[in-house]
């Protein structure tokens, strides 16, 4: 009897766990089925689509662009490591794919897998991240400019006018470009002296760590009124952690929240008054490639290989109802 | 060292923290001969193969080996594998997912590169000439186990071994693979190559061997010609128990004798287990002790873990009192009364670091149940009742069982089935290297256990102690029942010659 | 008299010493002190009002306490895997997202940002607590049944949980706006004392009455210590092995239930990330073999704050957060390597030297 049961629990966590990896397996492919000769085939490498509200969305944009009702042939690859992200692409050139469309975890390690892809024929978007490497390897390179969104924020700050800042700073995966680029603004103000550091930590994206980071902060009993958090989930782990402790935060309170990203639930915050800043950074950039494939598809040469996205700041005091639907992610 | 000798050990010493267990063995083996080792449990055979391979230093002694004018050091397996001396083990000791060839290679080549093709050729050349059923790219597992066995055999033949050892080769094979693995030793034996042949399988030593070199207690019987030792006088010399000089030493037996006295408690019919026995029918009677007896392997011991359902039943049944019984696991045998003292106390008896008490109570309380556990109290009272009824020297009921003599450990196991106050008692070599006075204190209990009405039965190695307690034996030989001996027939004599069977031949 | 009273004193210390709960013990006074030494104000504990104007205490102690429960209860659960099956469970992690994920997936509801919760808490915690426990069974029953390394066995839910996790909620990101949710990552109204910790001495009790009205503790080591000796004591080892399994995905669930809490939301990737690693260091630094066998859940438990207050005081200094695994490595090997044989035959040797010189002196 009692082996019966457990035949039956096994059969059913096994059904369980054979449904979700359908499940997994299905978004990590979709589109591939099929192959008639006029689709364009693409082979998208991405971050993991769970990293961020940002990524779930680019990812998103990306699926409803490359389908093959858009006239293109899609598979994709995630992962958040370098090598990984490498191997996909190498799979990809095995695979015989006409572009394939990158955004990198790291900048750097590229070059190879890149040029191979060149002697392949394969024309080679980036998206989202740049890399260090050589401009002939790519077409064009969709980004943010991660410098300029943190020197916006920065700027933003600047302009307050408080008296001292005491900034509790928390970065990103240390390394990845949207941590440098955010991470070079602040240093910089703080080198020339406007601004202080209370503290500098990596919370790796993570709201969680960014929680202990900030109750760290508050359990030593040292001062700050900025929290400058390079993504909207660390600037949520580090509201939770000031209400806790009654710190009060947001327009015209203690301290100023900051984040990145302009999540949905980041831009109720701060129309809600409970943030004071976010910046956007744009994840929409299928629209940007599509017409690139399109043109080069053309035989046009693109003029600029470098494409920044336009990406606003909003400010807690004048955002509207229309920059939260338009904009949140 | 005459002409035709391959290996000779004079000589040999080896003593272990408490044990002596080579004492004065020499050895000799010539060119072309299969030569038996042969000795109980204990004896110091496998000490020997492990001294001759270099797995132990010897503490004194010397070993020969022709074409080498002084006697040769061997330190390590690899020393004496380049002496030329290789063994197979009983366990296959090769690498079952690489393929023949490989295996056959393996460790041996020099240099970096390998030229595959011709690795796999040379391969194929060594098994055709040895007449051996395998392809050099099979993948070794792809085999038989006897082929296996074959494979090692053809490994060492091509590393031109002067000396073969065989330790227990058989012992997973069967008649047929047996017979094949018998050819290719007559083979190797027509080359020249000296064979050493260990095994517990008189039939076959008798099959196969020209000498016979035989081990007690760590010192050497004697070697013979096989056609000058017939069985009995094998088996009495490996027991140490000239036949002439055997007492009837028949102990004053169970006086256990209310009305129930004649009928079985538990009989089985055809059962059989996947340890390799024949089905065997088998009963015991209320206050009655019985044992199996045989050599070391003849299936004594899986015989009683069959009926205890310790290794997996796969026919025939067991009755309680007439009635069918079923026993699929051993808790089915423990709520049907039966106790199972196992042979190997390290493996399968304690439970090492958990404490005297919990060792003591383990079984009881298993039976109980897992929702009732003993209070601390009782747990204690079982305890503490235990370690003085059977006598045992702990510092306290709190000591891991594991830091305990070996007699003292043996005698924890026997309170925690004692506890369980069960019907059928089976203890299986319960004395086993444990000191005498322990010894004479166990066979007393069960003799007591018994007048008092319960069943038990007793394997032990040591015949005479068989004879001091049981009232009935079961005689085993290759696996099988092949008789029983009860009153008058409970003998030395009579036993041995059931033993060896085959010199009615 | 005071002559006898030292040598008591002596006594204590080396019955102490040899305590396996010695070693978390100690592991905490050496942290302690350090804190003590370098900065007092760590021990400051301060009462103050949180935003929604209840009491609550804070401190590094308090946060101690708060991040140490989930750890602790997950020590629970892995003491029992360690001890059955010789080895550990790395799912941990994923686990919880997937135990979070289903909360909030009950929760929510379709919907993944409603404005009043779609069902009970207490339903959707025990909906989680099923999910897990079968997904602990799965484990449990690829290392009892098919005999696969445990942690080669829990790769396989290591590497697919947090895409299980997301599947759930449709890879959306849900969250709680009902406040009573985050009591359970944070303050219960009026209680100025961390939930967490609170639902972590619930599990102790529970664990407690069960090691001391059944036999699980007994069970699980002798299986943990000879697996063949207790099948022939009328033991299943097999379902023993499945047991410590599904306890612990119990033990996930109400880590998962905290974790979800604290942030009334959840991040499918980072979630517990490396919790495994935590709660099995633990389990080590509670002086358990994690080869199995004999266990002592007080000495995990009380490990388990230890490993959060060596992180907290890692915070403190203002460490990296992503250089806090190698320090933790450093516990780790220092350990491991003090409880291999050599070391202890060394240090036991030692330490009688130094008795036999003492004696030596007292004679003189």
């Amino acid at each position: 009897m009692k082996k019966k049961i457990l035949a039956a629990i096994m059969a059913a966590v096994m059904v369980l766990g054979l449904t979700a990896c359908g499940g997994a397996k299905e978004t990590a492919s979709s589109g591939s089925a099929g192959g008639s000769g006029d689709l364009i085939k693409v082979g998208i490498i991405n971050n993991d689509p769970n990293e961020s509200g940002y990524r779930t969305a680019n990812d998103k944009d990306m699926k409803n662009m490359f389908t093959e009702a858009n006239g293109y042939q899609a598979s994709f690859a995630y992962s958040l490591k370098n090598d990984e992200q490498i191997t996909a692409a190498q799979k990809f050139i095995q695979d015989g794919v006409d572009y394939l469309l990158l955004s990198a975890a790291d900048t750097a390690g590229w070059d190879s897998v890149l040029k191979d892809a060149q002697d392949a024929g394969i024309r080679v978007i980036l998206f989202d991240r740049t890399i260090d490497a050589d401009p002939s390897l790519y077409e064009a390179s969709i980004v943010s400019d991660m410098a300029k969104e943190g020197q916006n924020a920065v700027d933003w700050l600047k302009a307050q006018n408080l008296s001292e800042y005491n900034v509790i700073h928390l970065q990103g995966v240390m390394g990845s470009a949207a941590q440098q680029g955010r991470t070079g603004a602040l240093d910089a103000a703080v080198a020339a002296g406007e601004m202080n550091i209370v503290t500098q930590q990596t919370a790796e994206w993570n709201a969680e760590k960014a929680q202990q980071i900030v109750q760290s902060v508050i359990d030593s009993g040292e001062s700050f009124n900025v929290i400058y958090a390079e993504n909207d989930d660390m600037a949520k782990g580090a509201v939770a952690a000031l209400d806790k402790a009654n710190i009060s935060h947001g327009v015209g309170k203690d301290v100023i929240i900051m984040g990145f990203d302009c999540n949905k639930w980041a831009l109720e915050e701060l129309k809600a008054g409970n943030w004071n800043f976010d910046q956007q950074c744009n994840p929409f950039q299928a629209g940007y490639i599509d017409e690139i494939i399109k043109k080069l598809e053309k035989g046009e040469t693109i003029s600029e290989k470098t494409i920044v996205m336009d990406e606003k700041g909003f400010d807690a005091t004048t955002i509207t109802d229309d920059d939260v639907n338009n904009y949140g992610i | 060292m005459e002409n035709k000798t391959v290996l000779e050990m004079r000589n040999i010493h080896k003593s272990f923290p408490g044990v002596r267990a080579l004492q004065g063995v020499n050895f000799t083996l010539r060119e072309g001969e299969i030569h038996a080792l042969m000795g109980e449990n204990g004896a110091g055979k496998s000490t020997l193969i492990k001294v001759l391979t270099g797995v132990y230093g010897k503490d004194e002694g010397e070993i020969f080996l022709k074409g080498k004018e002084k006697a040769v050091a061997i330190r390590s397996p690899q020393d004496a594998q380049k002496l030329g001396i290789s063994t197979v083990y009983q366990e296959i000791t090769l690498c079952p997912n690489l393929s023949v060839a490989e295996n056959m290679y393996i460790g041996r080549t020099s240099g970096v590169c390998q030229n595959w093709k011709k690795m796999n050729k040379d391969a194929d050349k060594i098994l055709q000439s040895l007449d051996i059923p395998a392809k050099a790219t099979q993948q070794l597992a792809s085999c038989s186990i006897a082929v296996q066995q074959m494979v090692a055999i053809a490994r060492a033949v091509d590393m031109d071994c002067k000396v073969l050892i065989l330790d227990e080769p058989t012992s997973s094979l069967d008649d047929q693979e047996v017979e094949k693995l018998f050819g290719l030793m007559r083979d190797l034996k027509a080359r020249g190559v000296g064979i050493i042949f260990v095994t517990h399988f008189l039939d076959q030593v008798y099959e196969v061997c020209d000498k016979i070199t035989v081990l007690r207690d760590g010192k050497l019987v004697g070697e013979y010609e096989i056609k000058d030792l017939p069985r009995v006088q094998l088996v009495s010399k490996m027991l140490g128990k000239d036949l002439d000089d055997l007492s009837d030493i028949k102990g004053e037996n169970a006086a256990y004798d209310k009305e129930d006295a004649s009928k079985p408690v538990f009989e089985t019919e055809g059962l059989v287990s996947n340890a390799g026995i024949k089905p065997f029918d088998f009963y015991i009677k209320k206050g009655e002790v019985n044992g199996f007896t045989g050599l070391l392997g003849s299936g004594r011991s899986e015989c009683v873990r069959a009926i205890f359902g310790a290794d997996r039943v796969i026919g025939g049944t067991v009755k309680k009192n007439g009635k069918v019984i079923k026993i699929t696991k051993p808790l089915d045998a423990m709520k049907n009364g039966i106790a199972y003292l196992p042979e190997d106390r390290k493996i399968d008896g304690i439970v090492g670091d958990l404490s005297v008490r919990e060792n003591i109570i383990l079984a009881l309380q298993v039976l109980k149940g897992f929702f009732k556990p003993f209070s601390k109290a009782e747990a204690n009272q079982f305890a503490d009742e235990y370690i003085k009824l059977l006598g045992i020297k702990t510092a306290s009921a709190d000591t891991p069982i594991k830091s305990l003599s070996g007699g003292n450990q043996q005698k924890v196991i026997l309170a925690r089935w004692l506890l369980t106050h069960p019907e059928y008692l089976i203890l299986d070599e319960p004395t086993r290297g444990i000191d005498v006075g322990t010894k004479i204190d166990i066979q007393k209990l069960v003799l007591k256990l018994a007048s008092e009405g319960m069943s038990v039965t007793f394997i032990s190695s040591e015949t005479d102690e068989m004879l001091r307690t049981c009232s009935r034996l079961i005689v085993m030989r290759d696996r099988k029942v092949v008789g029983e001996l009860s009153g008058d027939d409970l003998t030395q004599n009579k036993i041995m010659s059931t033993i060896a069977g085959g010199d009615r031949e | 008299m005071q002559n006898e009273k030292r040598f008591n004193v002596k006594e204590f210390f080396m019955k102490l010493f040899k305590r396996q709960i010695f070693i978390p013990i100690a592991a905490l006074l050496l942290l302690a002190l350090f804190n003590l030494i370098v900065d007092p104000s760590f021990y400051r504990i301060t009462l103050g009002y949180n935003s929604a104007g209840d009491p609550v205490l804070s401190g590094y102690l308090m946060t101690i306490l708060d991040y140490g429960s989930e750890l602790a209860i997950l020590a629970i659960g892995m003491t029992l895997v360690t001890s059955a099956s010789g080895g550990q469970d790395i799912s941990v992690g994923a686990g919880i997202a997937i135990a979070g994920s289903v909360i909030l997936r009950v929760l929510c509801g379709t919907n993944s940002r409603p404005e009043t919760l779609q069902a009970p808490i207490i339903v959707a915690f025990l909906v989680s607590c099923v999910v897990a426990m079968l997904f602990g069974a799965f484990n449990g029953a690829l290392v009892a049944y098919f005999k696969i390394q445990p942690m080669v066995a829990t790769l396989i839910l290591f590497t697919a949980g947090r895409s299980i996790a997301a599947w759930i909620n449709n890879n959306e990101l849900p969250i709680v706006s009902d406040p009573t949710f985050s009591y359970f990552g944070g303050f219960i109204p009026g209680i100025p004392i961390p939930t967490p910790f609170f639902i972590a001495v619930v599990c102790m009790i529970v664990i407690a009455l069960v090691l001391k009205f059944t036999n699980l503790g007994l069970y699980t080591q002798a299986v943990g210590i000879n697996e063949s000796s207790s099948r022939l004591n009328g033991l299943n080892p097999a379902f023993i092995k499945f047991l410590s399994f599904v306890i612990l995905g119990l033990c996930v669930a109400v880590a998962g239930l905290i974790k979800v809490s604290r942030l009334s939301s959840i991040n499918y990737s980072v979630i517990a990330k490396d919790i495994e690693m935590d709660a099995i260091l633990a389990v080590a630094l509670g002086g358990n073999s994690l080869s199995g066998g004999k266990f002592n859940m007080t000495a995990s438990i009380l490990g388990a704050y230890v490993i959060q207050f060596l992180t907290t005081t890692l915070y403190k200094f203002n460490v990296q957060s992503d250089a806090l695994p190698a320090y933790k490595a450093v516990v780790v090997i220092i350990l491991v390597v003090l409880s291999t044989p050599v070391v202890r035959d060394y240090l036991s040797g030692l330490g009688k030297k130094l008795n036999l010189k003492r004696n030596v002196k007292e004679v003189g």
